[in-house]
């Protein structure tokens, strides 16, 4: 006791002098402390193979690890990203890529053009748009290392949007070894040029994910614009830790331990907003846009006219509220391209915008309708889509449509909706969903389409729906795109293709120690820090 | 003994096919398919198909059940569809935080349980007894979601004594956060857990405390003490172990609402991602799994039997 108060004895200036460098090691170390960033997801990354799936987990994941050669700026205008300079022939055929220097795989492998040509041709047997873009595309070659030529069949409008996509499925680069792997099959090598690495030992699924920040991946100079500009790592590590249970995520952000959660349910924005330790806001200018989608195979919507009549009954404010409910988080929007987004228009709109039951129940009875009932898959495991359900039942029956709710999880209505056979069978006439803004902000969405073999569920057939879309695909100017893209709305309409459900936004909330949040339409983590 | 033990554990065997071929089937029967959850929104019904033709998903049931057959012969449990990771790898993942919080769940509740269950038989009718069996009807009662939140949010979110979610290993990243992060979860399981054992406690030691042994012990002049614990709970443990086996069995498969409420990364969370997914080679291994280690509590708590209780024999 006495020594340890009073007097300096031997052993204590002995415990000094062993204490003294720990000390200084351990100041040190907290100097060089690697940054981590703690994230919750929005879902489970279940998935490693961004053009295997379309999941938006998987997309995400795709671009932590991989790059892409083009990227989408806050504009939606495709910016140069892996690329350095490229050039056009005078007749639009020949597209020459030339990349950047200093791309490096993972691996520590160079990028080559070889790699671009097998990313891009798995990526194309996958994604509607890049089906599109091989179906004019003559040969794709790699003349050296660092150059990719593209040589087309016919001119087409769409080429850097199509390699520039933002959203699922994204043509992301990989080694050439691993992008030439089945399509159909998963790869099992996870190595990108990202500016983050897997961590494939660390992961582990329904729980975990870690990356690392790439030493050796060279930002472009640019600052950064979405997609697009220099992808700066500025943390050493982040780490996704996805909550099964929303209220537990709220609690553990609320508590510190996490710093970041992508996608709060609208109905804790409140709460996480009342902590002034919280900031919580719309970080996705585009949000998602709600979709009620009819079978045009099978009675009664075999029919445009009774389509129409069901498209009049609905009333955007109806399905937001009960969907959405705070009015903070959603809008009206009439246009089948979000609003806000270069091709916005109200061509045929009216429409939708009436939400009339007494003008649908009299169209309706001139459509000579027999009381056919109408098949509505209920989603109940996904409180958005069963309230959508929910209320397209009661709008169509006071339209004087019959209607049979049919409650059941996602998985078997994604299963059940592929089936086109009668409803006695197993078929169906409607189900709802959405889509993010960045993947129906153009006709050339799957959602758009008239060609009932390569089209979406639902199957709708419309050659003038199709001639429209190959229209925009061959526009070249921006007003010449509006114009295709005005004809496509409008025949989308005069079909009665879909029902619009207006548009709808998810608020991020993280701590306010996180800084450089990027306004996007997909989750992106560089540019982001911890301080 | 030996031979009993022998013959148990091969008479798993033809239940393990039984639940093998009743898992398989129920799955196929079942509507949903992994290859439209795959394929996702943007999928057309060929490119579902193509995905459904390259998971096998299209051969006739009898072709895939026998592969699948082949492949557990051999030892394999298959690979998860969505994340290509081998099933027994994902069990692995899973199995020590399930495990941890089922030990110490059992062990709190037991510790608390079988005390209070002699204590309040002892007291019968007293208001000891009346405080215990309210605690067990409130145990019953309360939804275990329910408590979490509440333990959360006055020991996590408002005293800040104890994280809000998560788990850590005792074995990479020490004692003390392992502690921290499973005593919540711990807490909010044993409620129910501790009324279960204490019932059960209660209404064995009052039956054994009626017996002629317990009266003769008495009349020898033993301690009360003595009397409760040599004789008393000893012959009342048999269907005490048998709930506490239950429980045990229970714990390691059926705790998603915790798991979920904590978020810990263990096999109830694991087992209902995959139904929901339909992720059929988790599914069929995890039952498979939850279904051995029921049959190994099973023998585990009959072998207890003869342990403590000398009449029984195998």
């Amino acid at each position: 006791m006495y020594s340890s108060f009073g007097k300096i004895t031997r052993r204590a200036l002995m415990a000094a002098a062993v204490a003294m460098p720990l000390a200084a090691t351990s100041l040190a170390s907290q100097a060089t402390a690697e940054t981590v960033m703690r994230v919750i997801p929005h879902a489970d990354l279940k998935n490693l193979d961004p053009i295997w799936t379309t999941a938006y987990i998987s997309r995400n994941h795709g671009y932590m690890i991989y790059d892409t050669l083009f990227a989408m700026d806050e504009s939606f205008k495709p910016q140069p990203q892996m690329v350095d300079t490229w050039t056009t022939s005078d007749d639009g055929l020949v597209w020459t890529f030339v990349l950047r220097d200093g791309l490096k795989f993972h691996d520590g492998a160079p990028v080559t053009g070889e790699d671009v040509v097998a990313s891009l041709t798995r990526w194309g047997a996958r994604d509607g748009m890049g089906q599109q873009l091989f179906g004019v595309i003559d040969t794709l070659e790699a003349p050296d290392a660092k150059t990719v030529v593209m040589t087309l069949k016919e001119p087409y409008g769409l080429v850097l949007e199509s390699i520039g996509k933002i959203s699922s499925n994204v043509p992301f680069i990989m080694p050439k070894r691993i992008a030439e792997t089945d399509p159909f099959e998963q790869i099992s090598e996870y190595i990108g040029s990202g500016p983050f690495v897997f961590q494939a030992d660390e992961w582990v699924p329904g729980s975990t994910v870690v990356y690392t920040k790439f030493a050796d991946y060279v930002p472009r100079d640019e600052p950064v614009s979405a997609a697009a500009g220099g992808k700066i790592a500025k943390v050493d590590k982040v780490i996704w830790q996805y909550f099964p249970d929303a209220t537990t995520a709220m609690n553990a952000l609320m508590a510190g331990e996490v710093d970041y959660y992508e996608a709060p349910a609208p109905d804790l924005a409140p709460i996480l907003a009342s902590n002034p330790d919280i900031t919580v806001e719309v970080n996705d200018p585009l949000g998602s846009i709600g979709f009620a989608r009819f079978n045009h195979t099978l009675p009664p919507f075999d029919d445009a006219d009774v389509r129409r009549a069901a498209i009049m009954a609905m009333k955007q404010e109806d399905y937001l509220a009960a969907g959405i409910g705070d009015s903070a988080y959603w809008k009206t929007c009439y246009s089948v391209y979000p609003c806000g987004t270069p091709l916005e228009n109200d061509a045929g709109s009216d429409l939708m915008a009436t939400g009339d039951t007494e003008a649908a129940k009299a169209a309706l009875a001139k459509t000579g309708y027999d009381g056919t009932p109408v098949v509505i898959m209920q989603p109940t495991d996904i409180s958005v889509l069963s309230a959508f359900s929910l209320v397209t039942a009661e709008k169509l029956r006071d339209a004087g449509f019959t209607v049979k709710l049919e409650a059941m999880d996602w998985s078997t209505l994604t299963s059940r909706r592929a089936l086109r056979d009668p409803v006695g069978e197993g078929g169906w006439n409607m189900f709802h969903t959405w889509w993010i803004g960045a993947d129906v902000i153009d006709p050339m969405s799957i959602a758009f389409s008239g060609s009932p073999d390569k089209g979406w569920f639902g199957w709708a057939e419309d050659a003038e729906l199709e001639t429209a879309r190959k229209a925009f695909s061959q526009a070249s100017s921006l007003e010449e795109k509006k114009a295709a893209a005005t004809k496509v709305q409008e025949r989308l309409w005069a079909i009665g293709a879909s029902g619009e459900l207006g548009q709808f936004f998810t608020p991020v909330a993280y701590r306010n120690n996180v800084k450089g949040l990027i306004k996007s339409p997909v989750q992106f983590f560089w540019n982001m820090s911890v301080e | 003994m030996l031979f009993y033990i022998i013959k148990r554990i091969l008479m798993t065997i033809p239940v393990m096919v039984v639940v093998a071929l009743f898992v398989f089937l129920m799955l196929r029967l079942s509507p949903g398919d992994p290859a439209a959850v795959i394929a996702g929104d943007y999928a057309t019904a060929e490119d579902v198909e193509r995905i459904r033709e390259q998971l096998g998903l299209s051969e006739p049931i009898v072709v895939q059940f026998t592969k699948w057959l082949g492949q557990l012969v051999q030892g394999d449990l298959g690979t998860s569809i969505f994340s290509n990771k081998p099933v027994a790898e994902l069990i692995a993942q899973r199995i020590e935080p399930t495990m941890l919080l089922a030990l110490t769940t059992i062990l709190f509740s037991v510790f608390v349980a079988v005390p209070l269950g002699t204590l309040a038989a002892y007291r019968a009718g007293s208001w000891v007894d009346r405080v215990v069996m309210l605690f067990s009807v409130g145990g019953f009662s309360v939804p275990v979601f329910v408590l979490g939140y509440v333990l959360i949010y006055v020991l996590s979110l408002n005293l800040k004594l104890l994280p809000v979610q998560g788990y850590r290993s005792p074995f990479t990243e020490g004692i003390g956060p392992f502690l921290a992060h499973i005593t919540l979860p711990t807490l909010t399981l044993s409620v129910i857990f501790i009324a279960l054992i204490a019932r059960m406690t209660r209404a064995s030691v009052i039956e054994v405390l009626e017996e002629d042994y317990v009266r003769t012990a008495r009349s020898k002049g033993q301690s009360e003490f003595k009397v409760l614990l040599r004789h008393a709970l000893r012959n009342a443990a048999v269907p005490i172990i048998t709930v506490i086996g239950i429980g045990i069995a229970l714990l390691i498969g059926g705790v998603v609402v915790t798991e979920s409420v904590f978020n810990i990364p263990g096999l109830g969370r694991l087992v209902l991602d995959a139904v929901l997914a339909r992720d059929y080679p988790i599914i069929q291994g995890l039952i498979l799994f939850f279904s051995f280690v029921y049959i190994l509590l099973n023998l585990l708590i009959d072998l207890s039997y003869s342990l403590l209780d000398p009449r029984i024999r195998y």
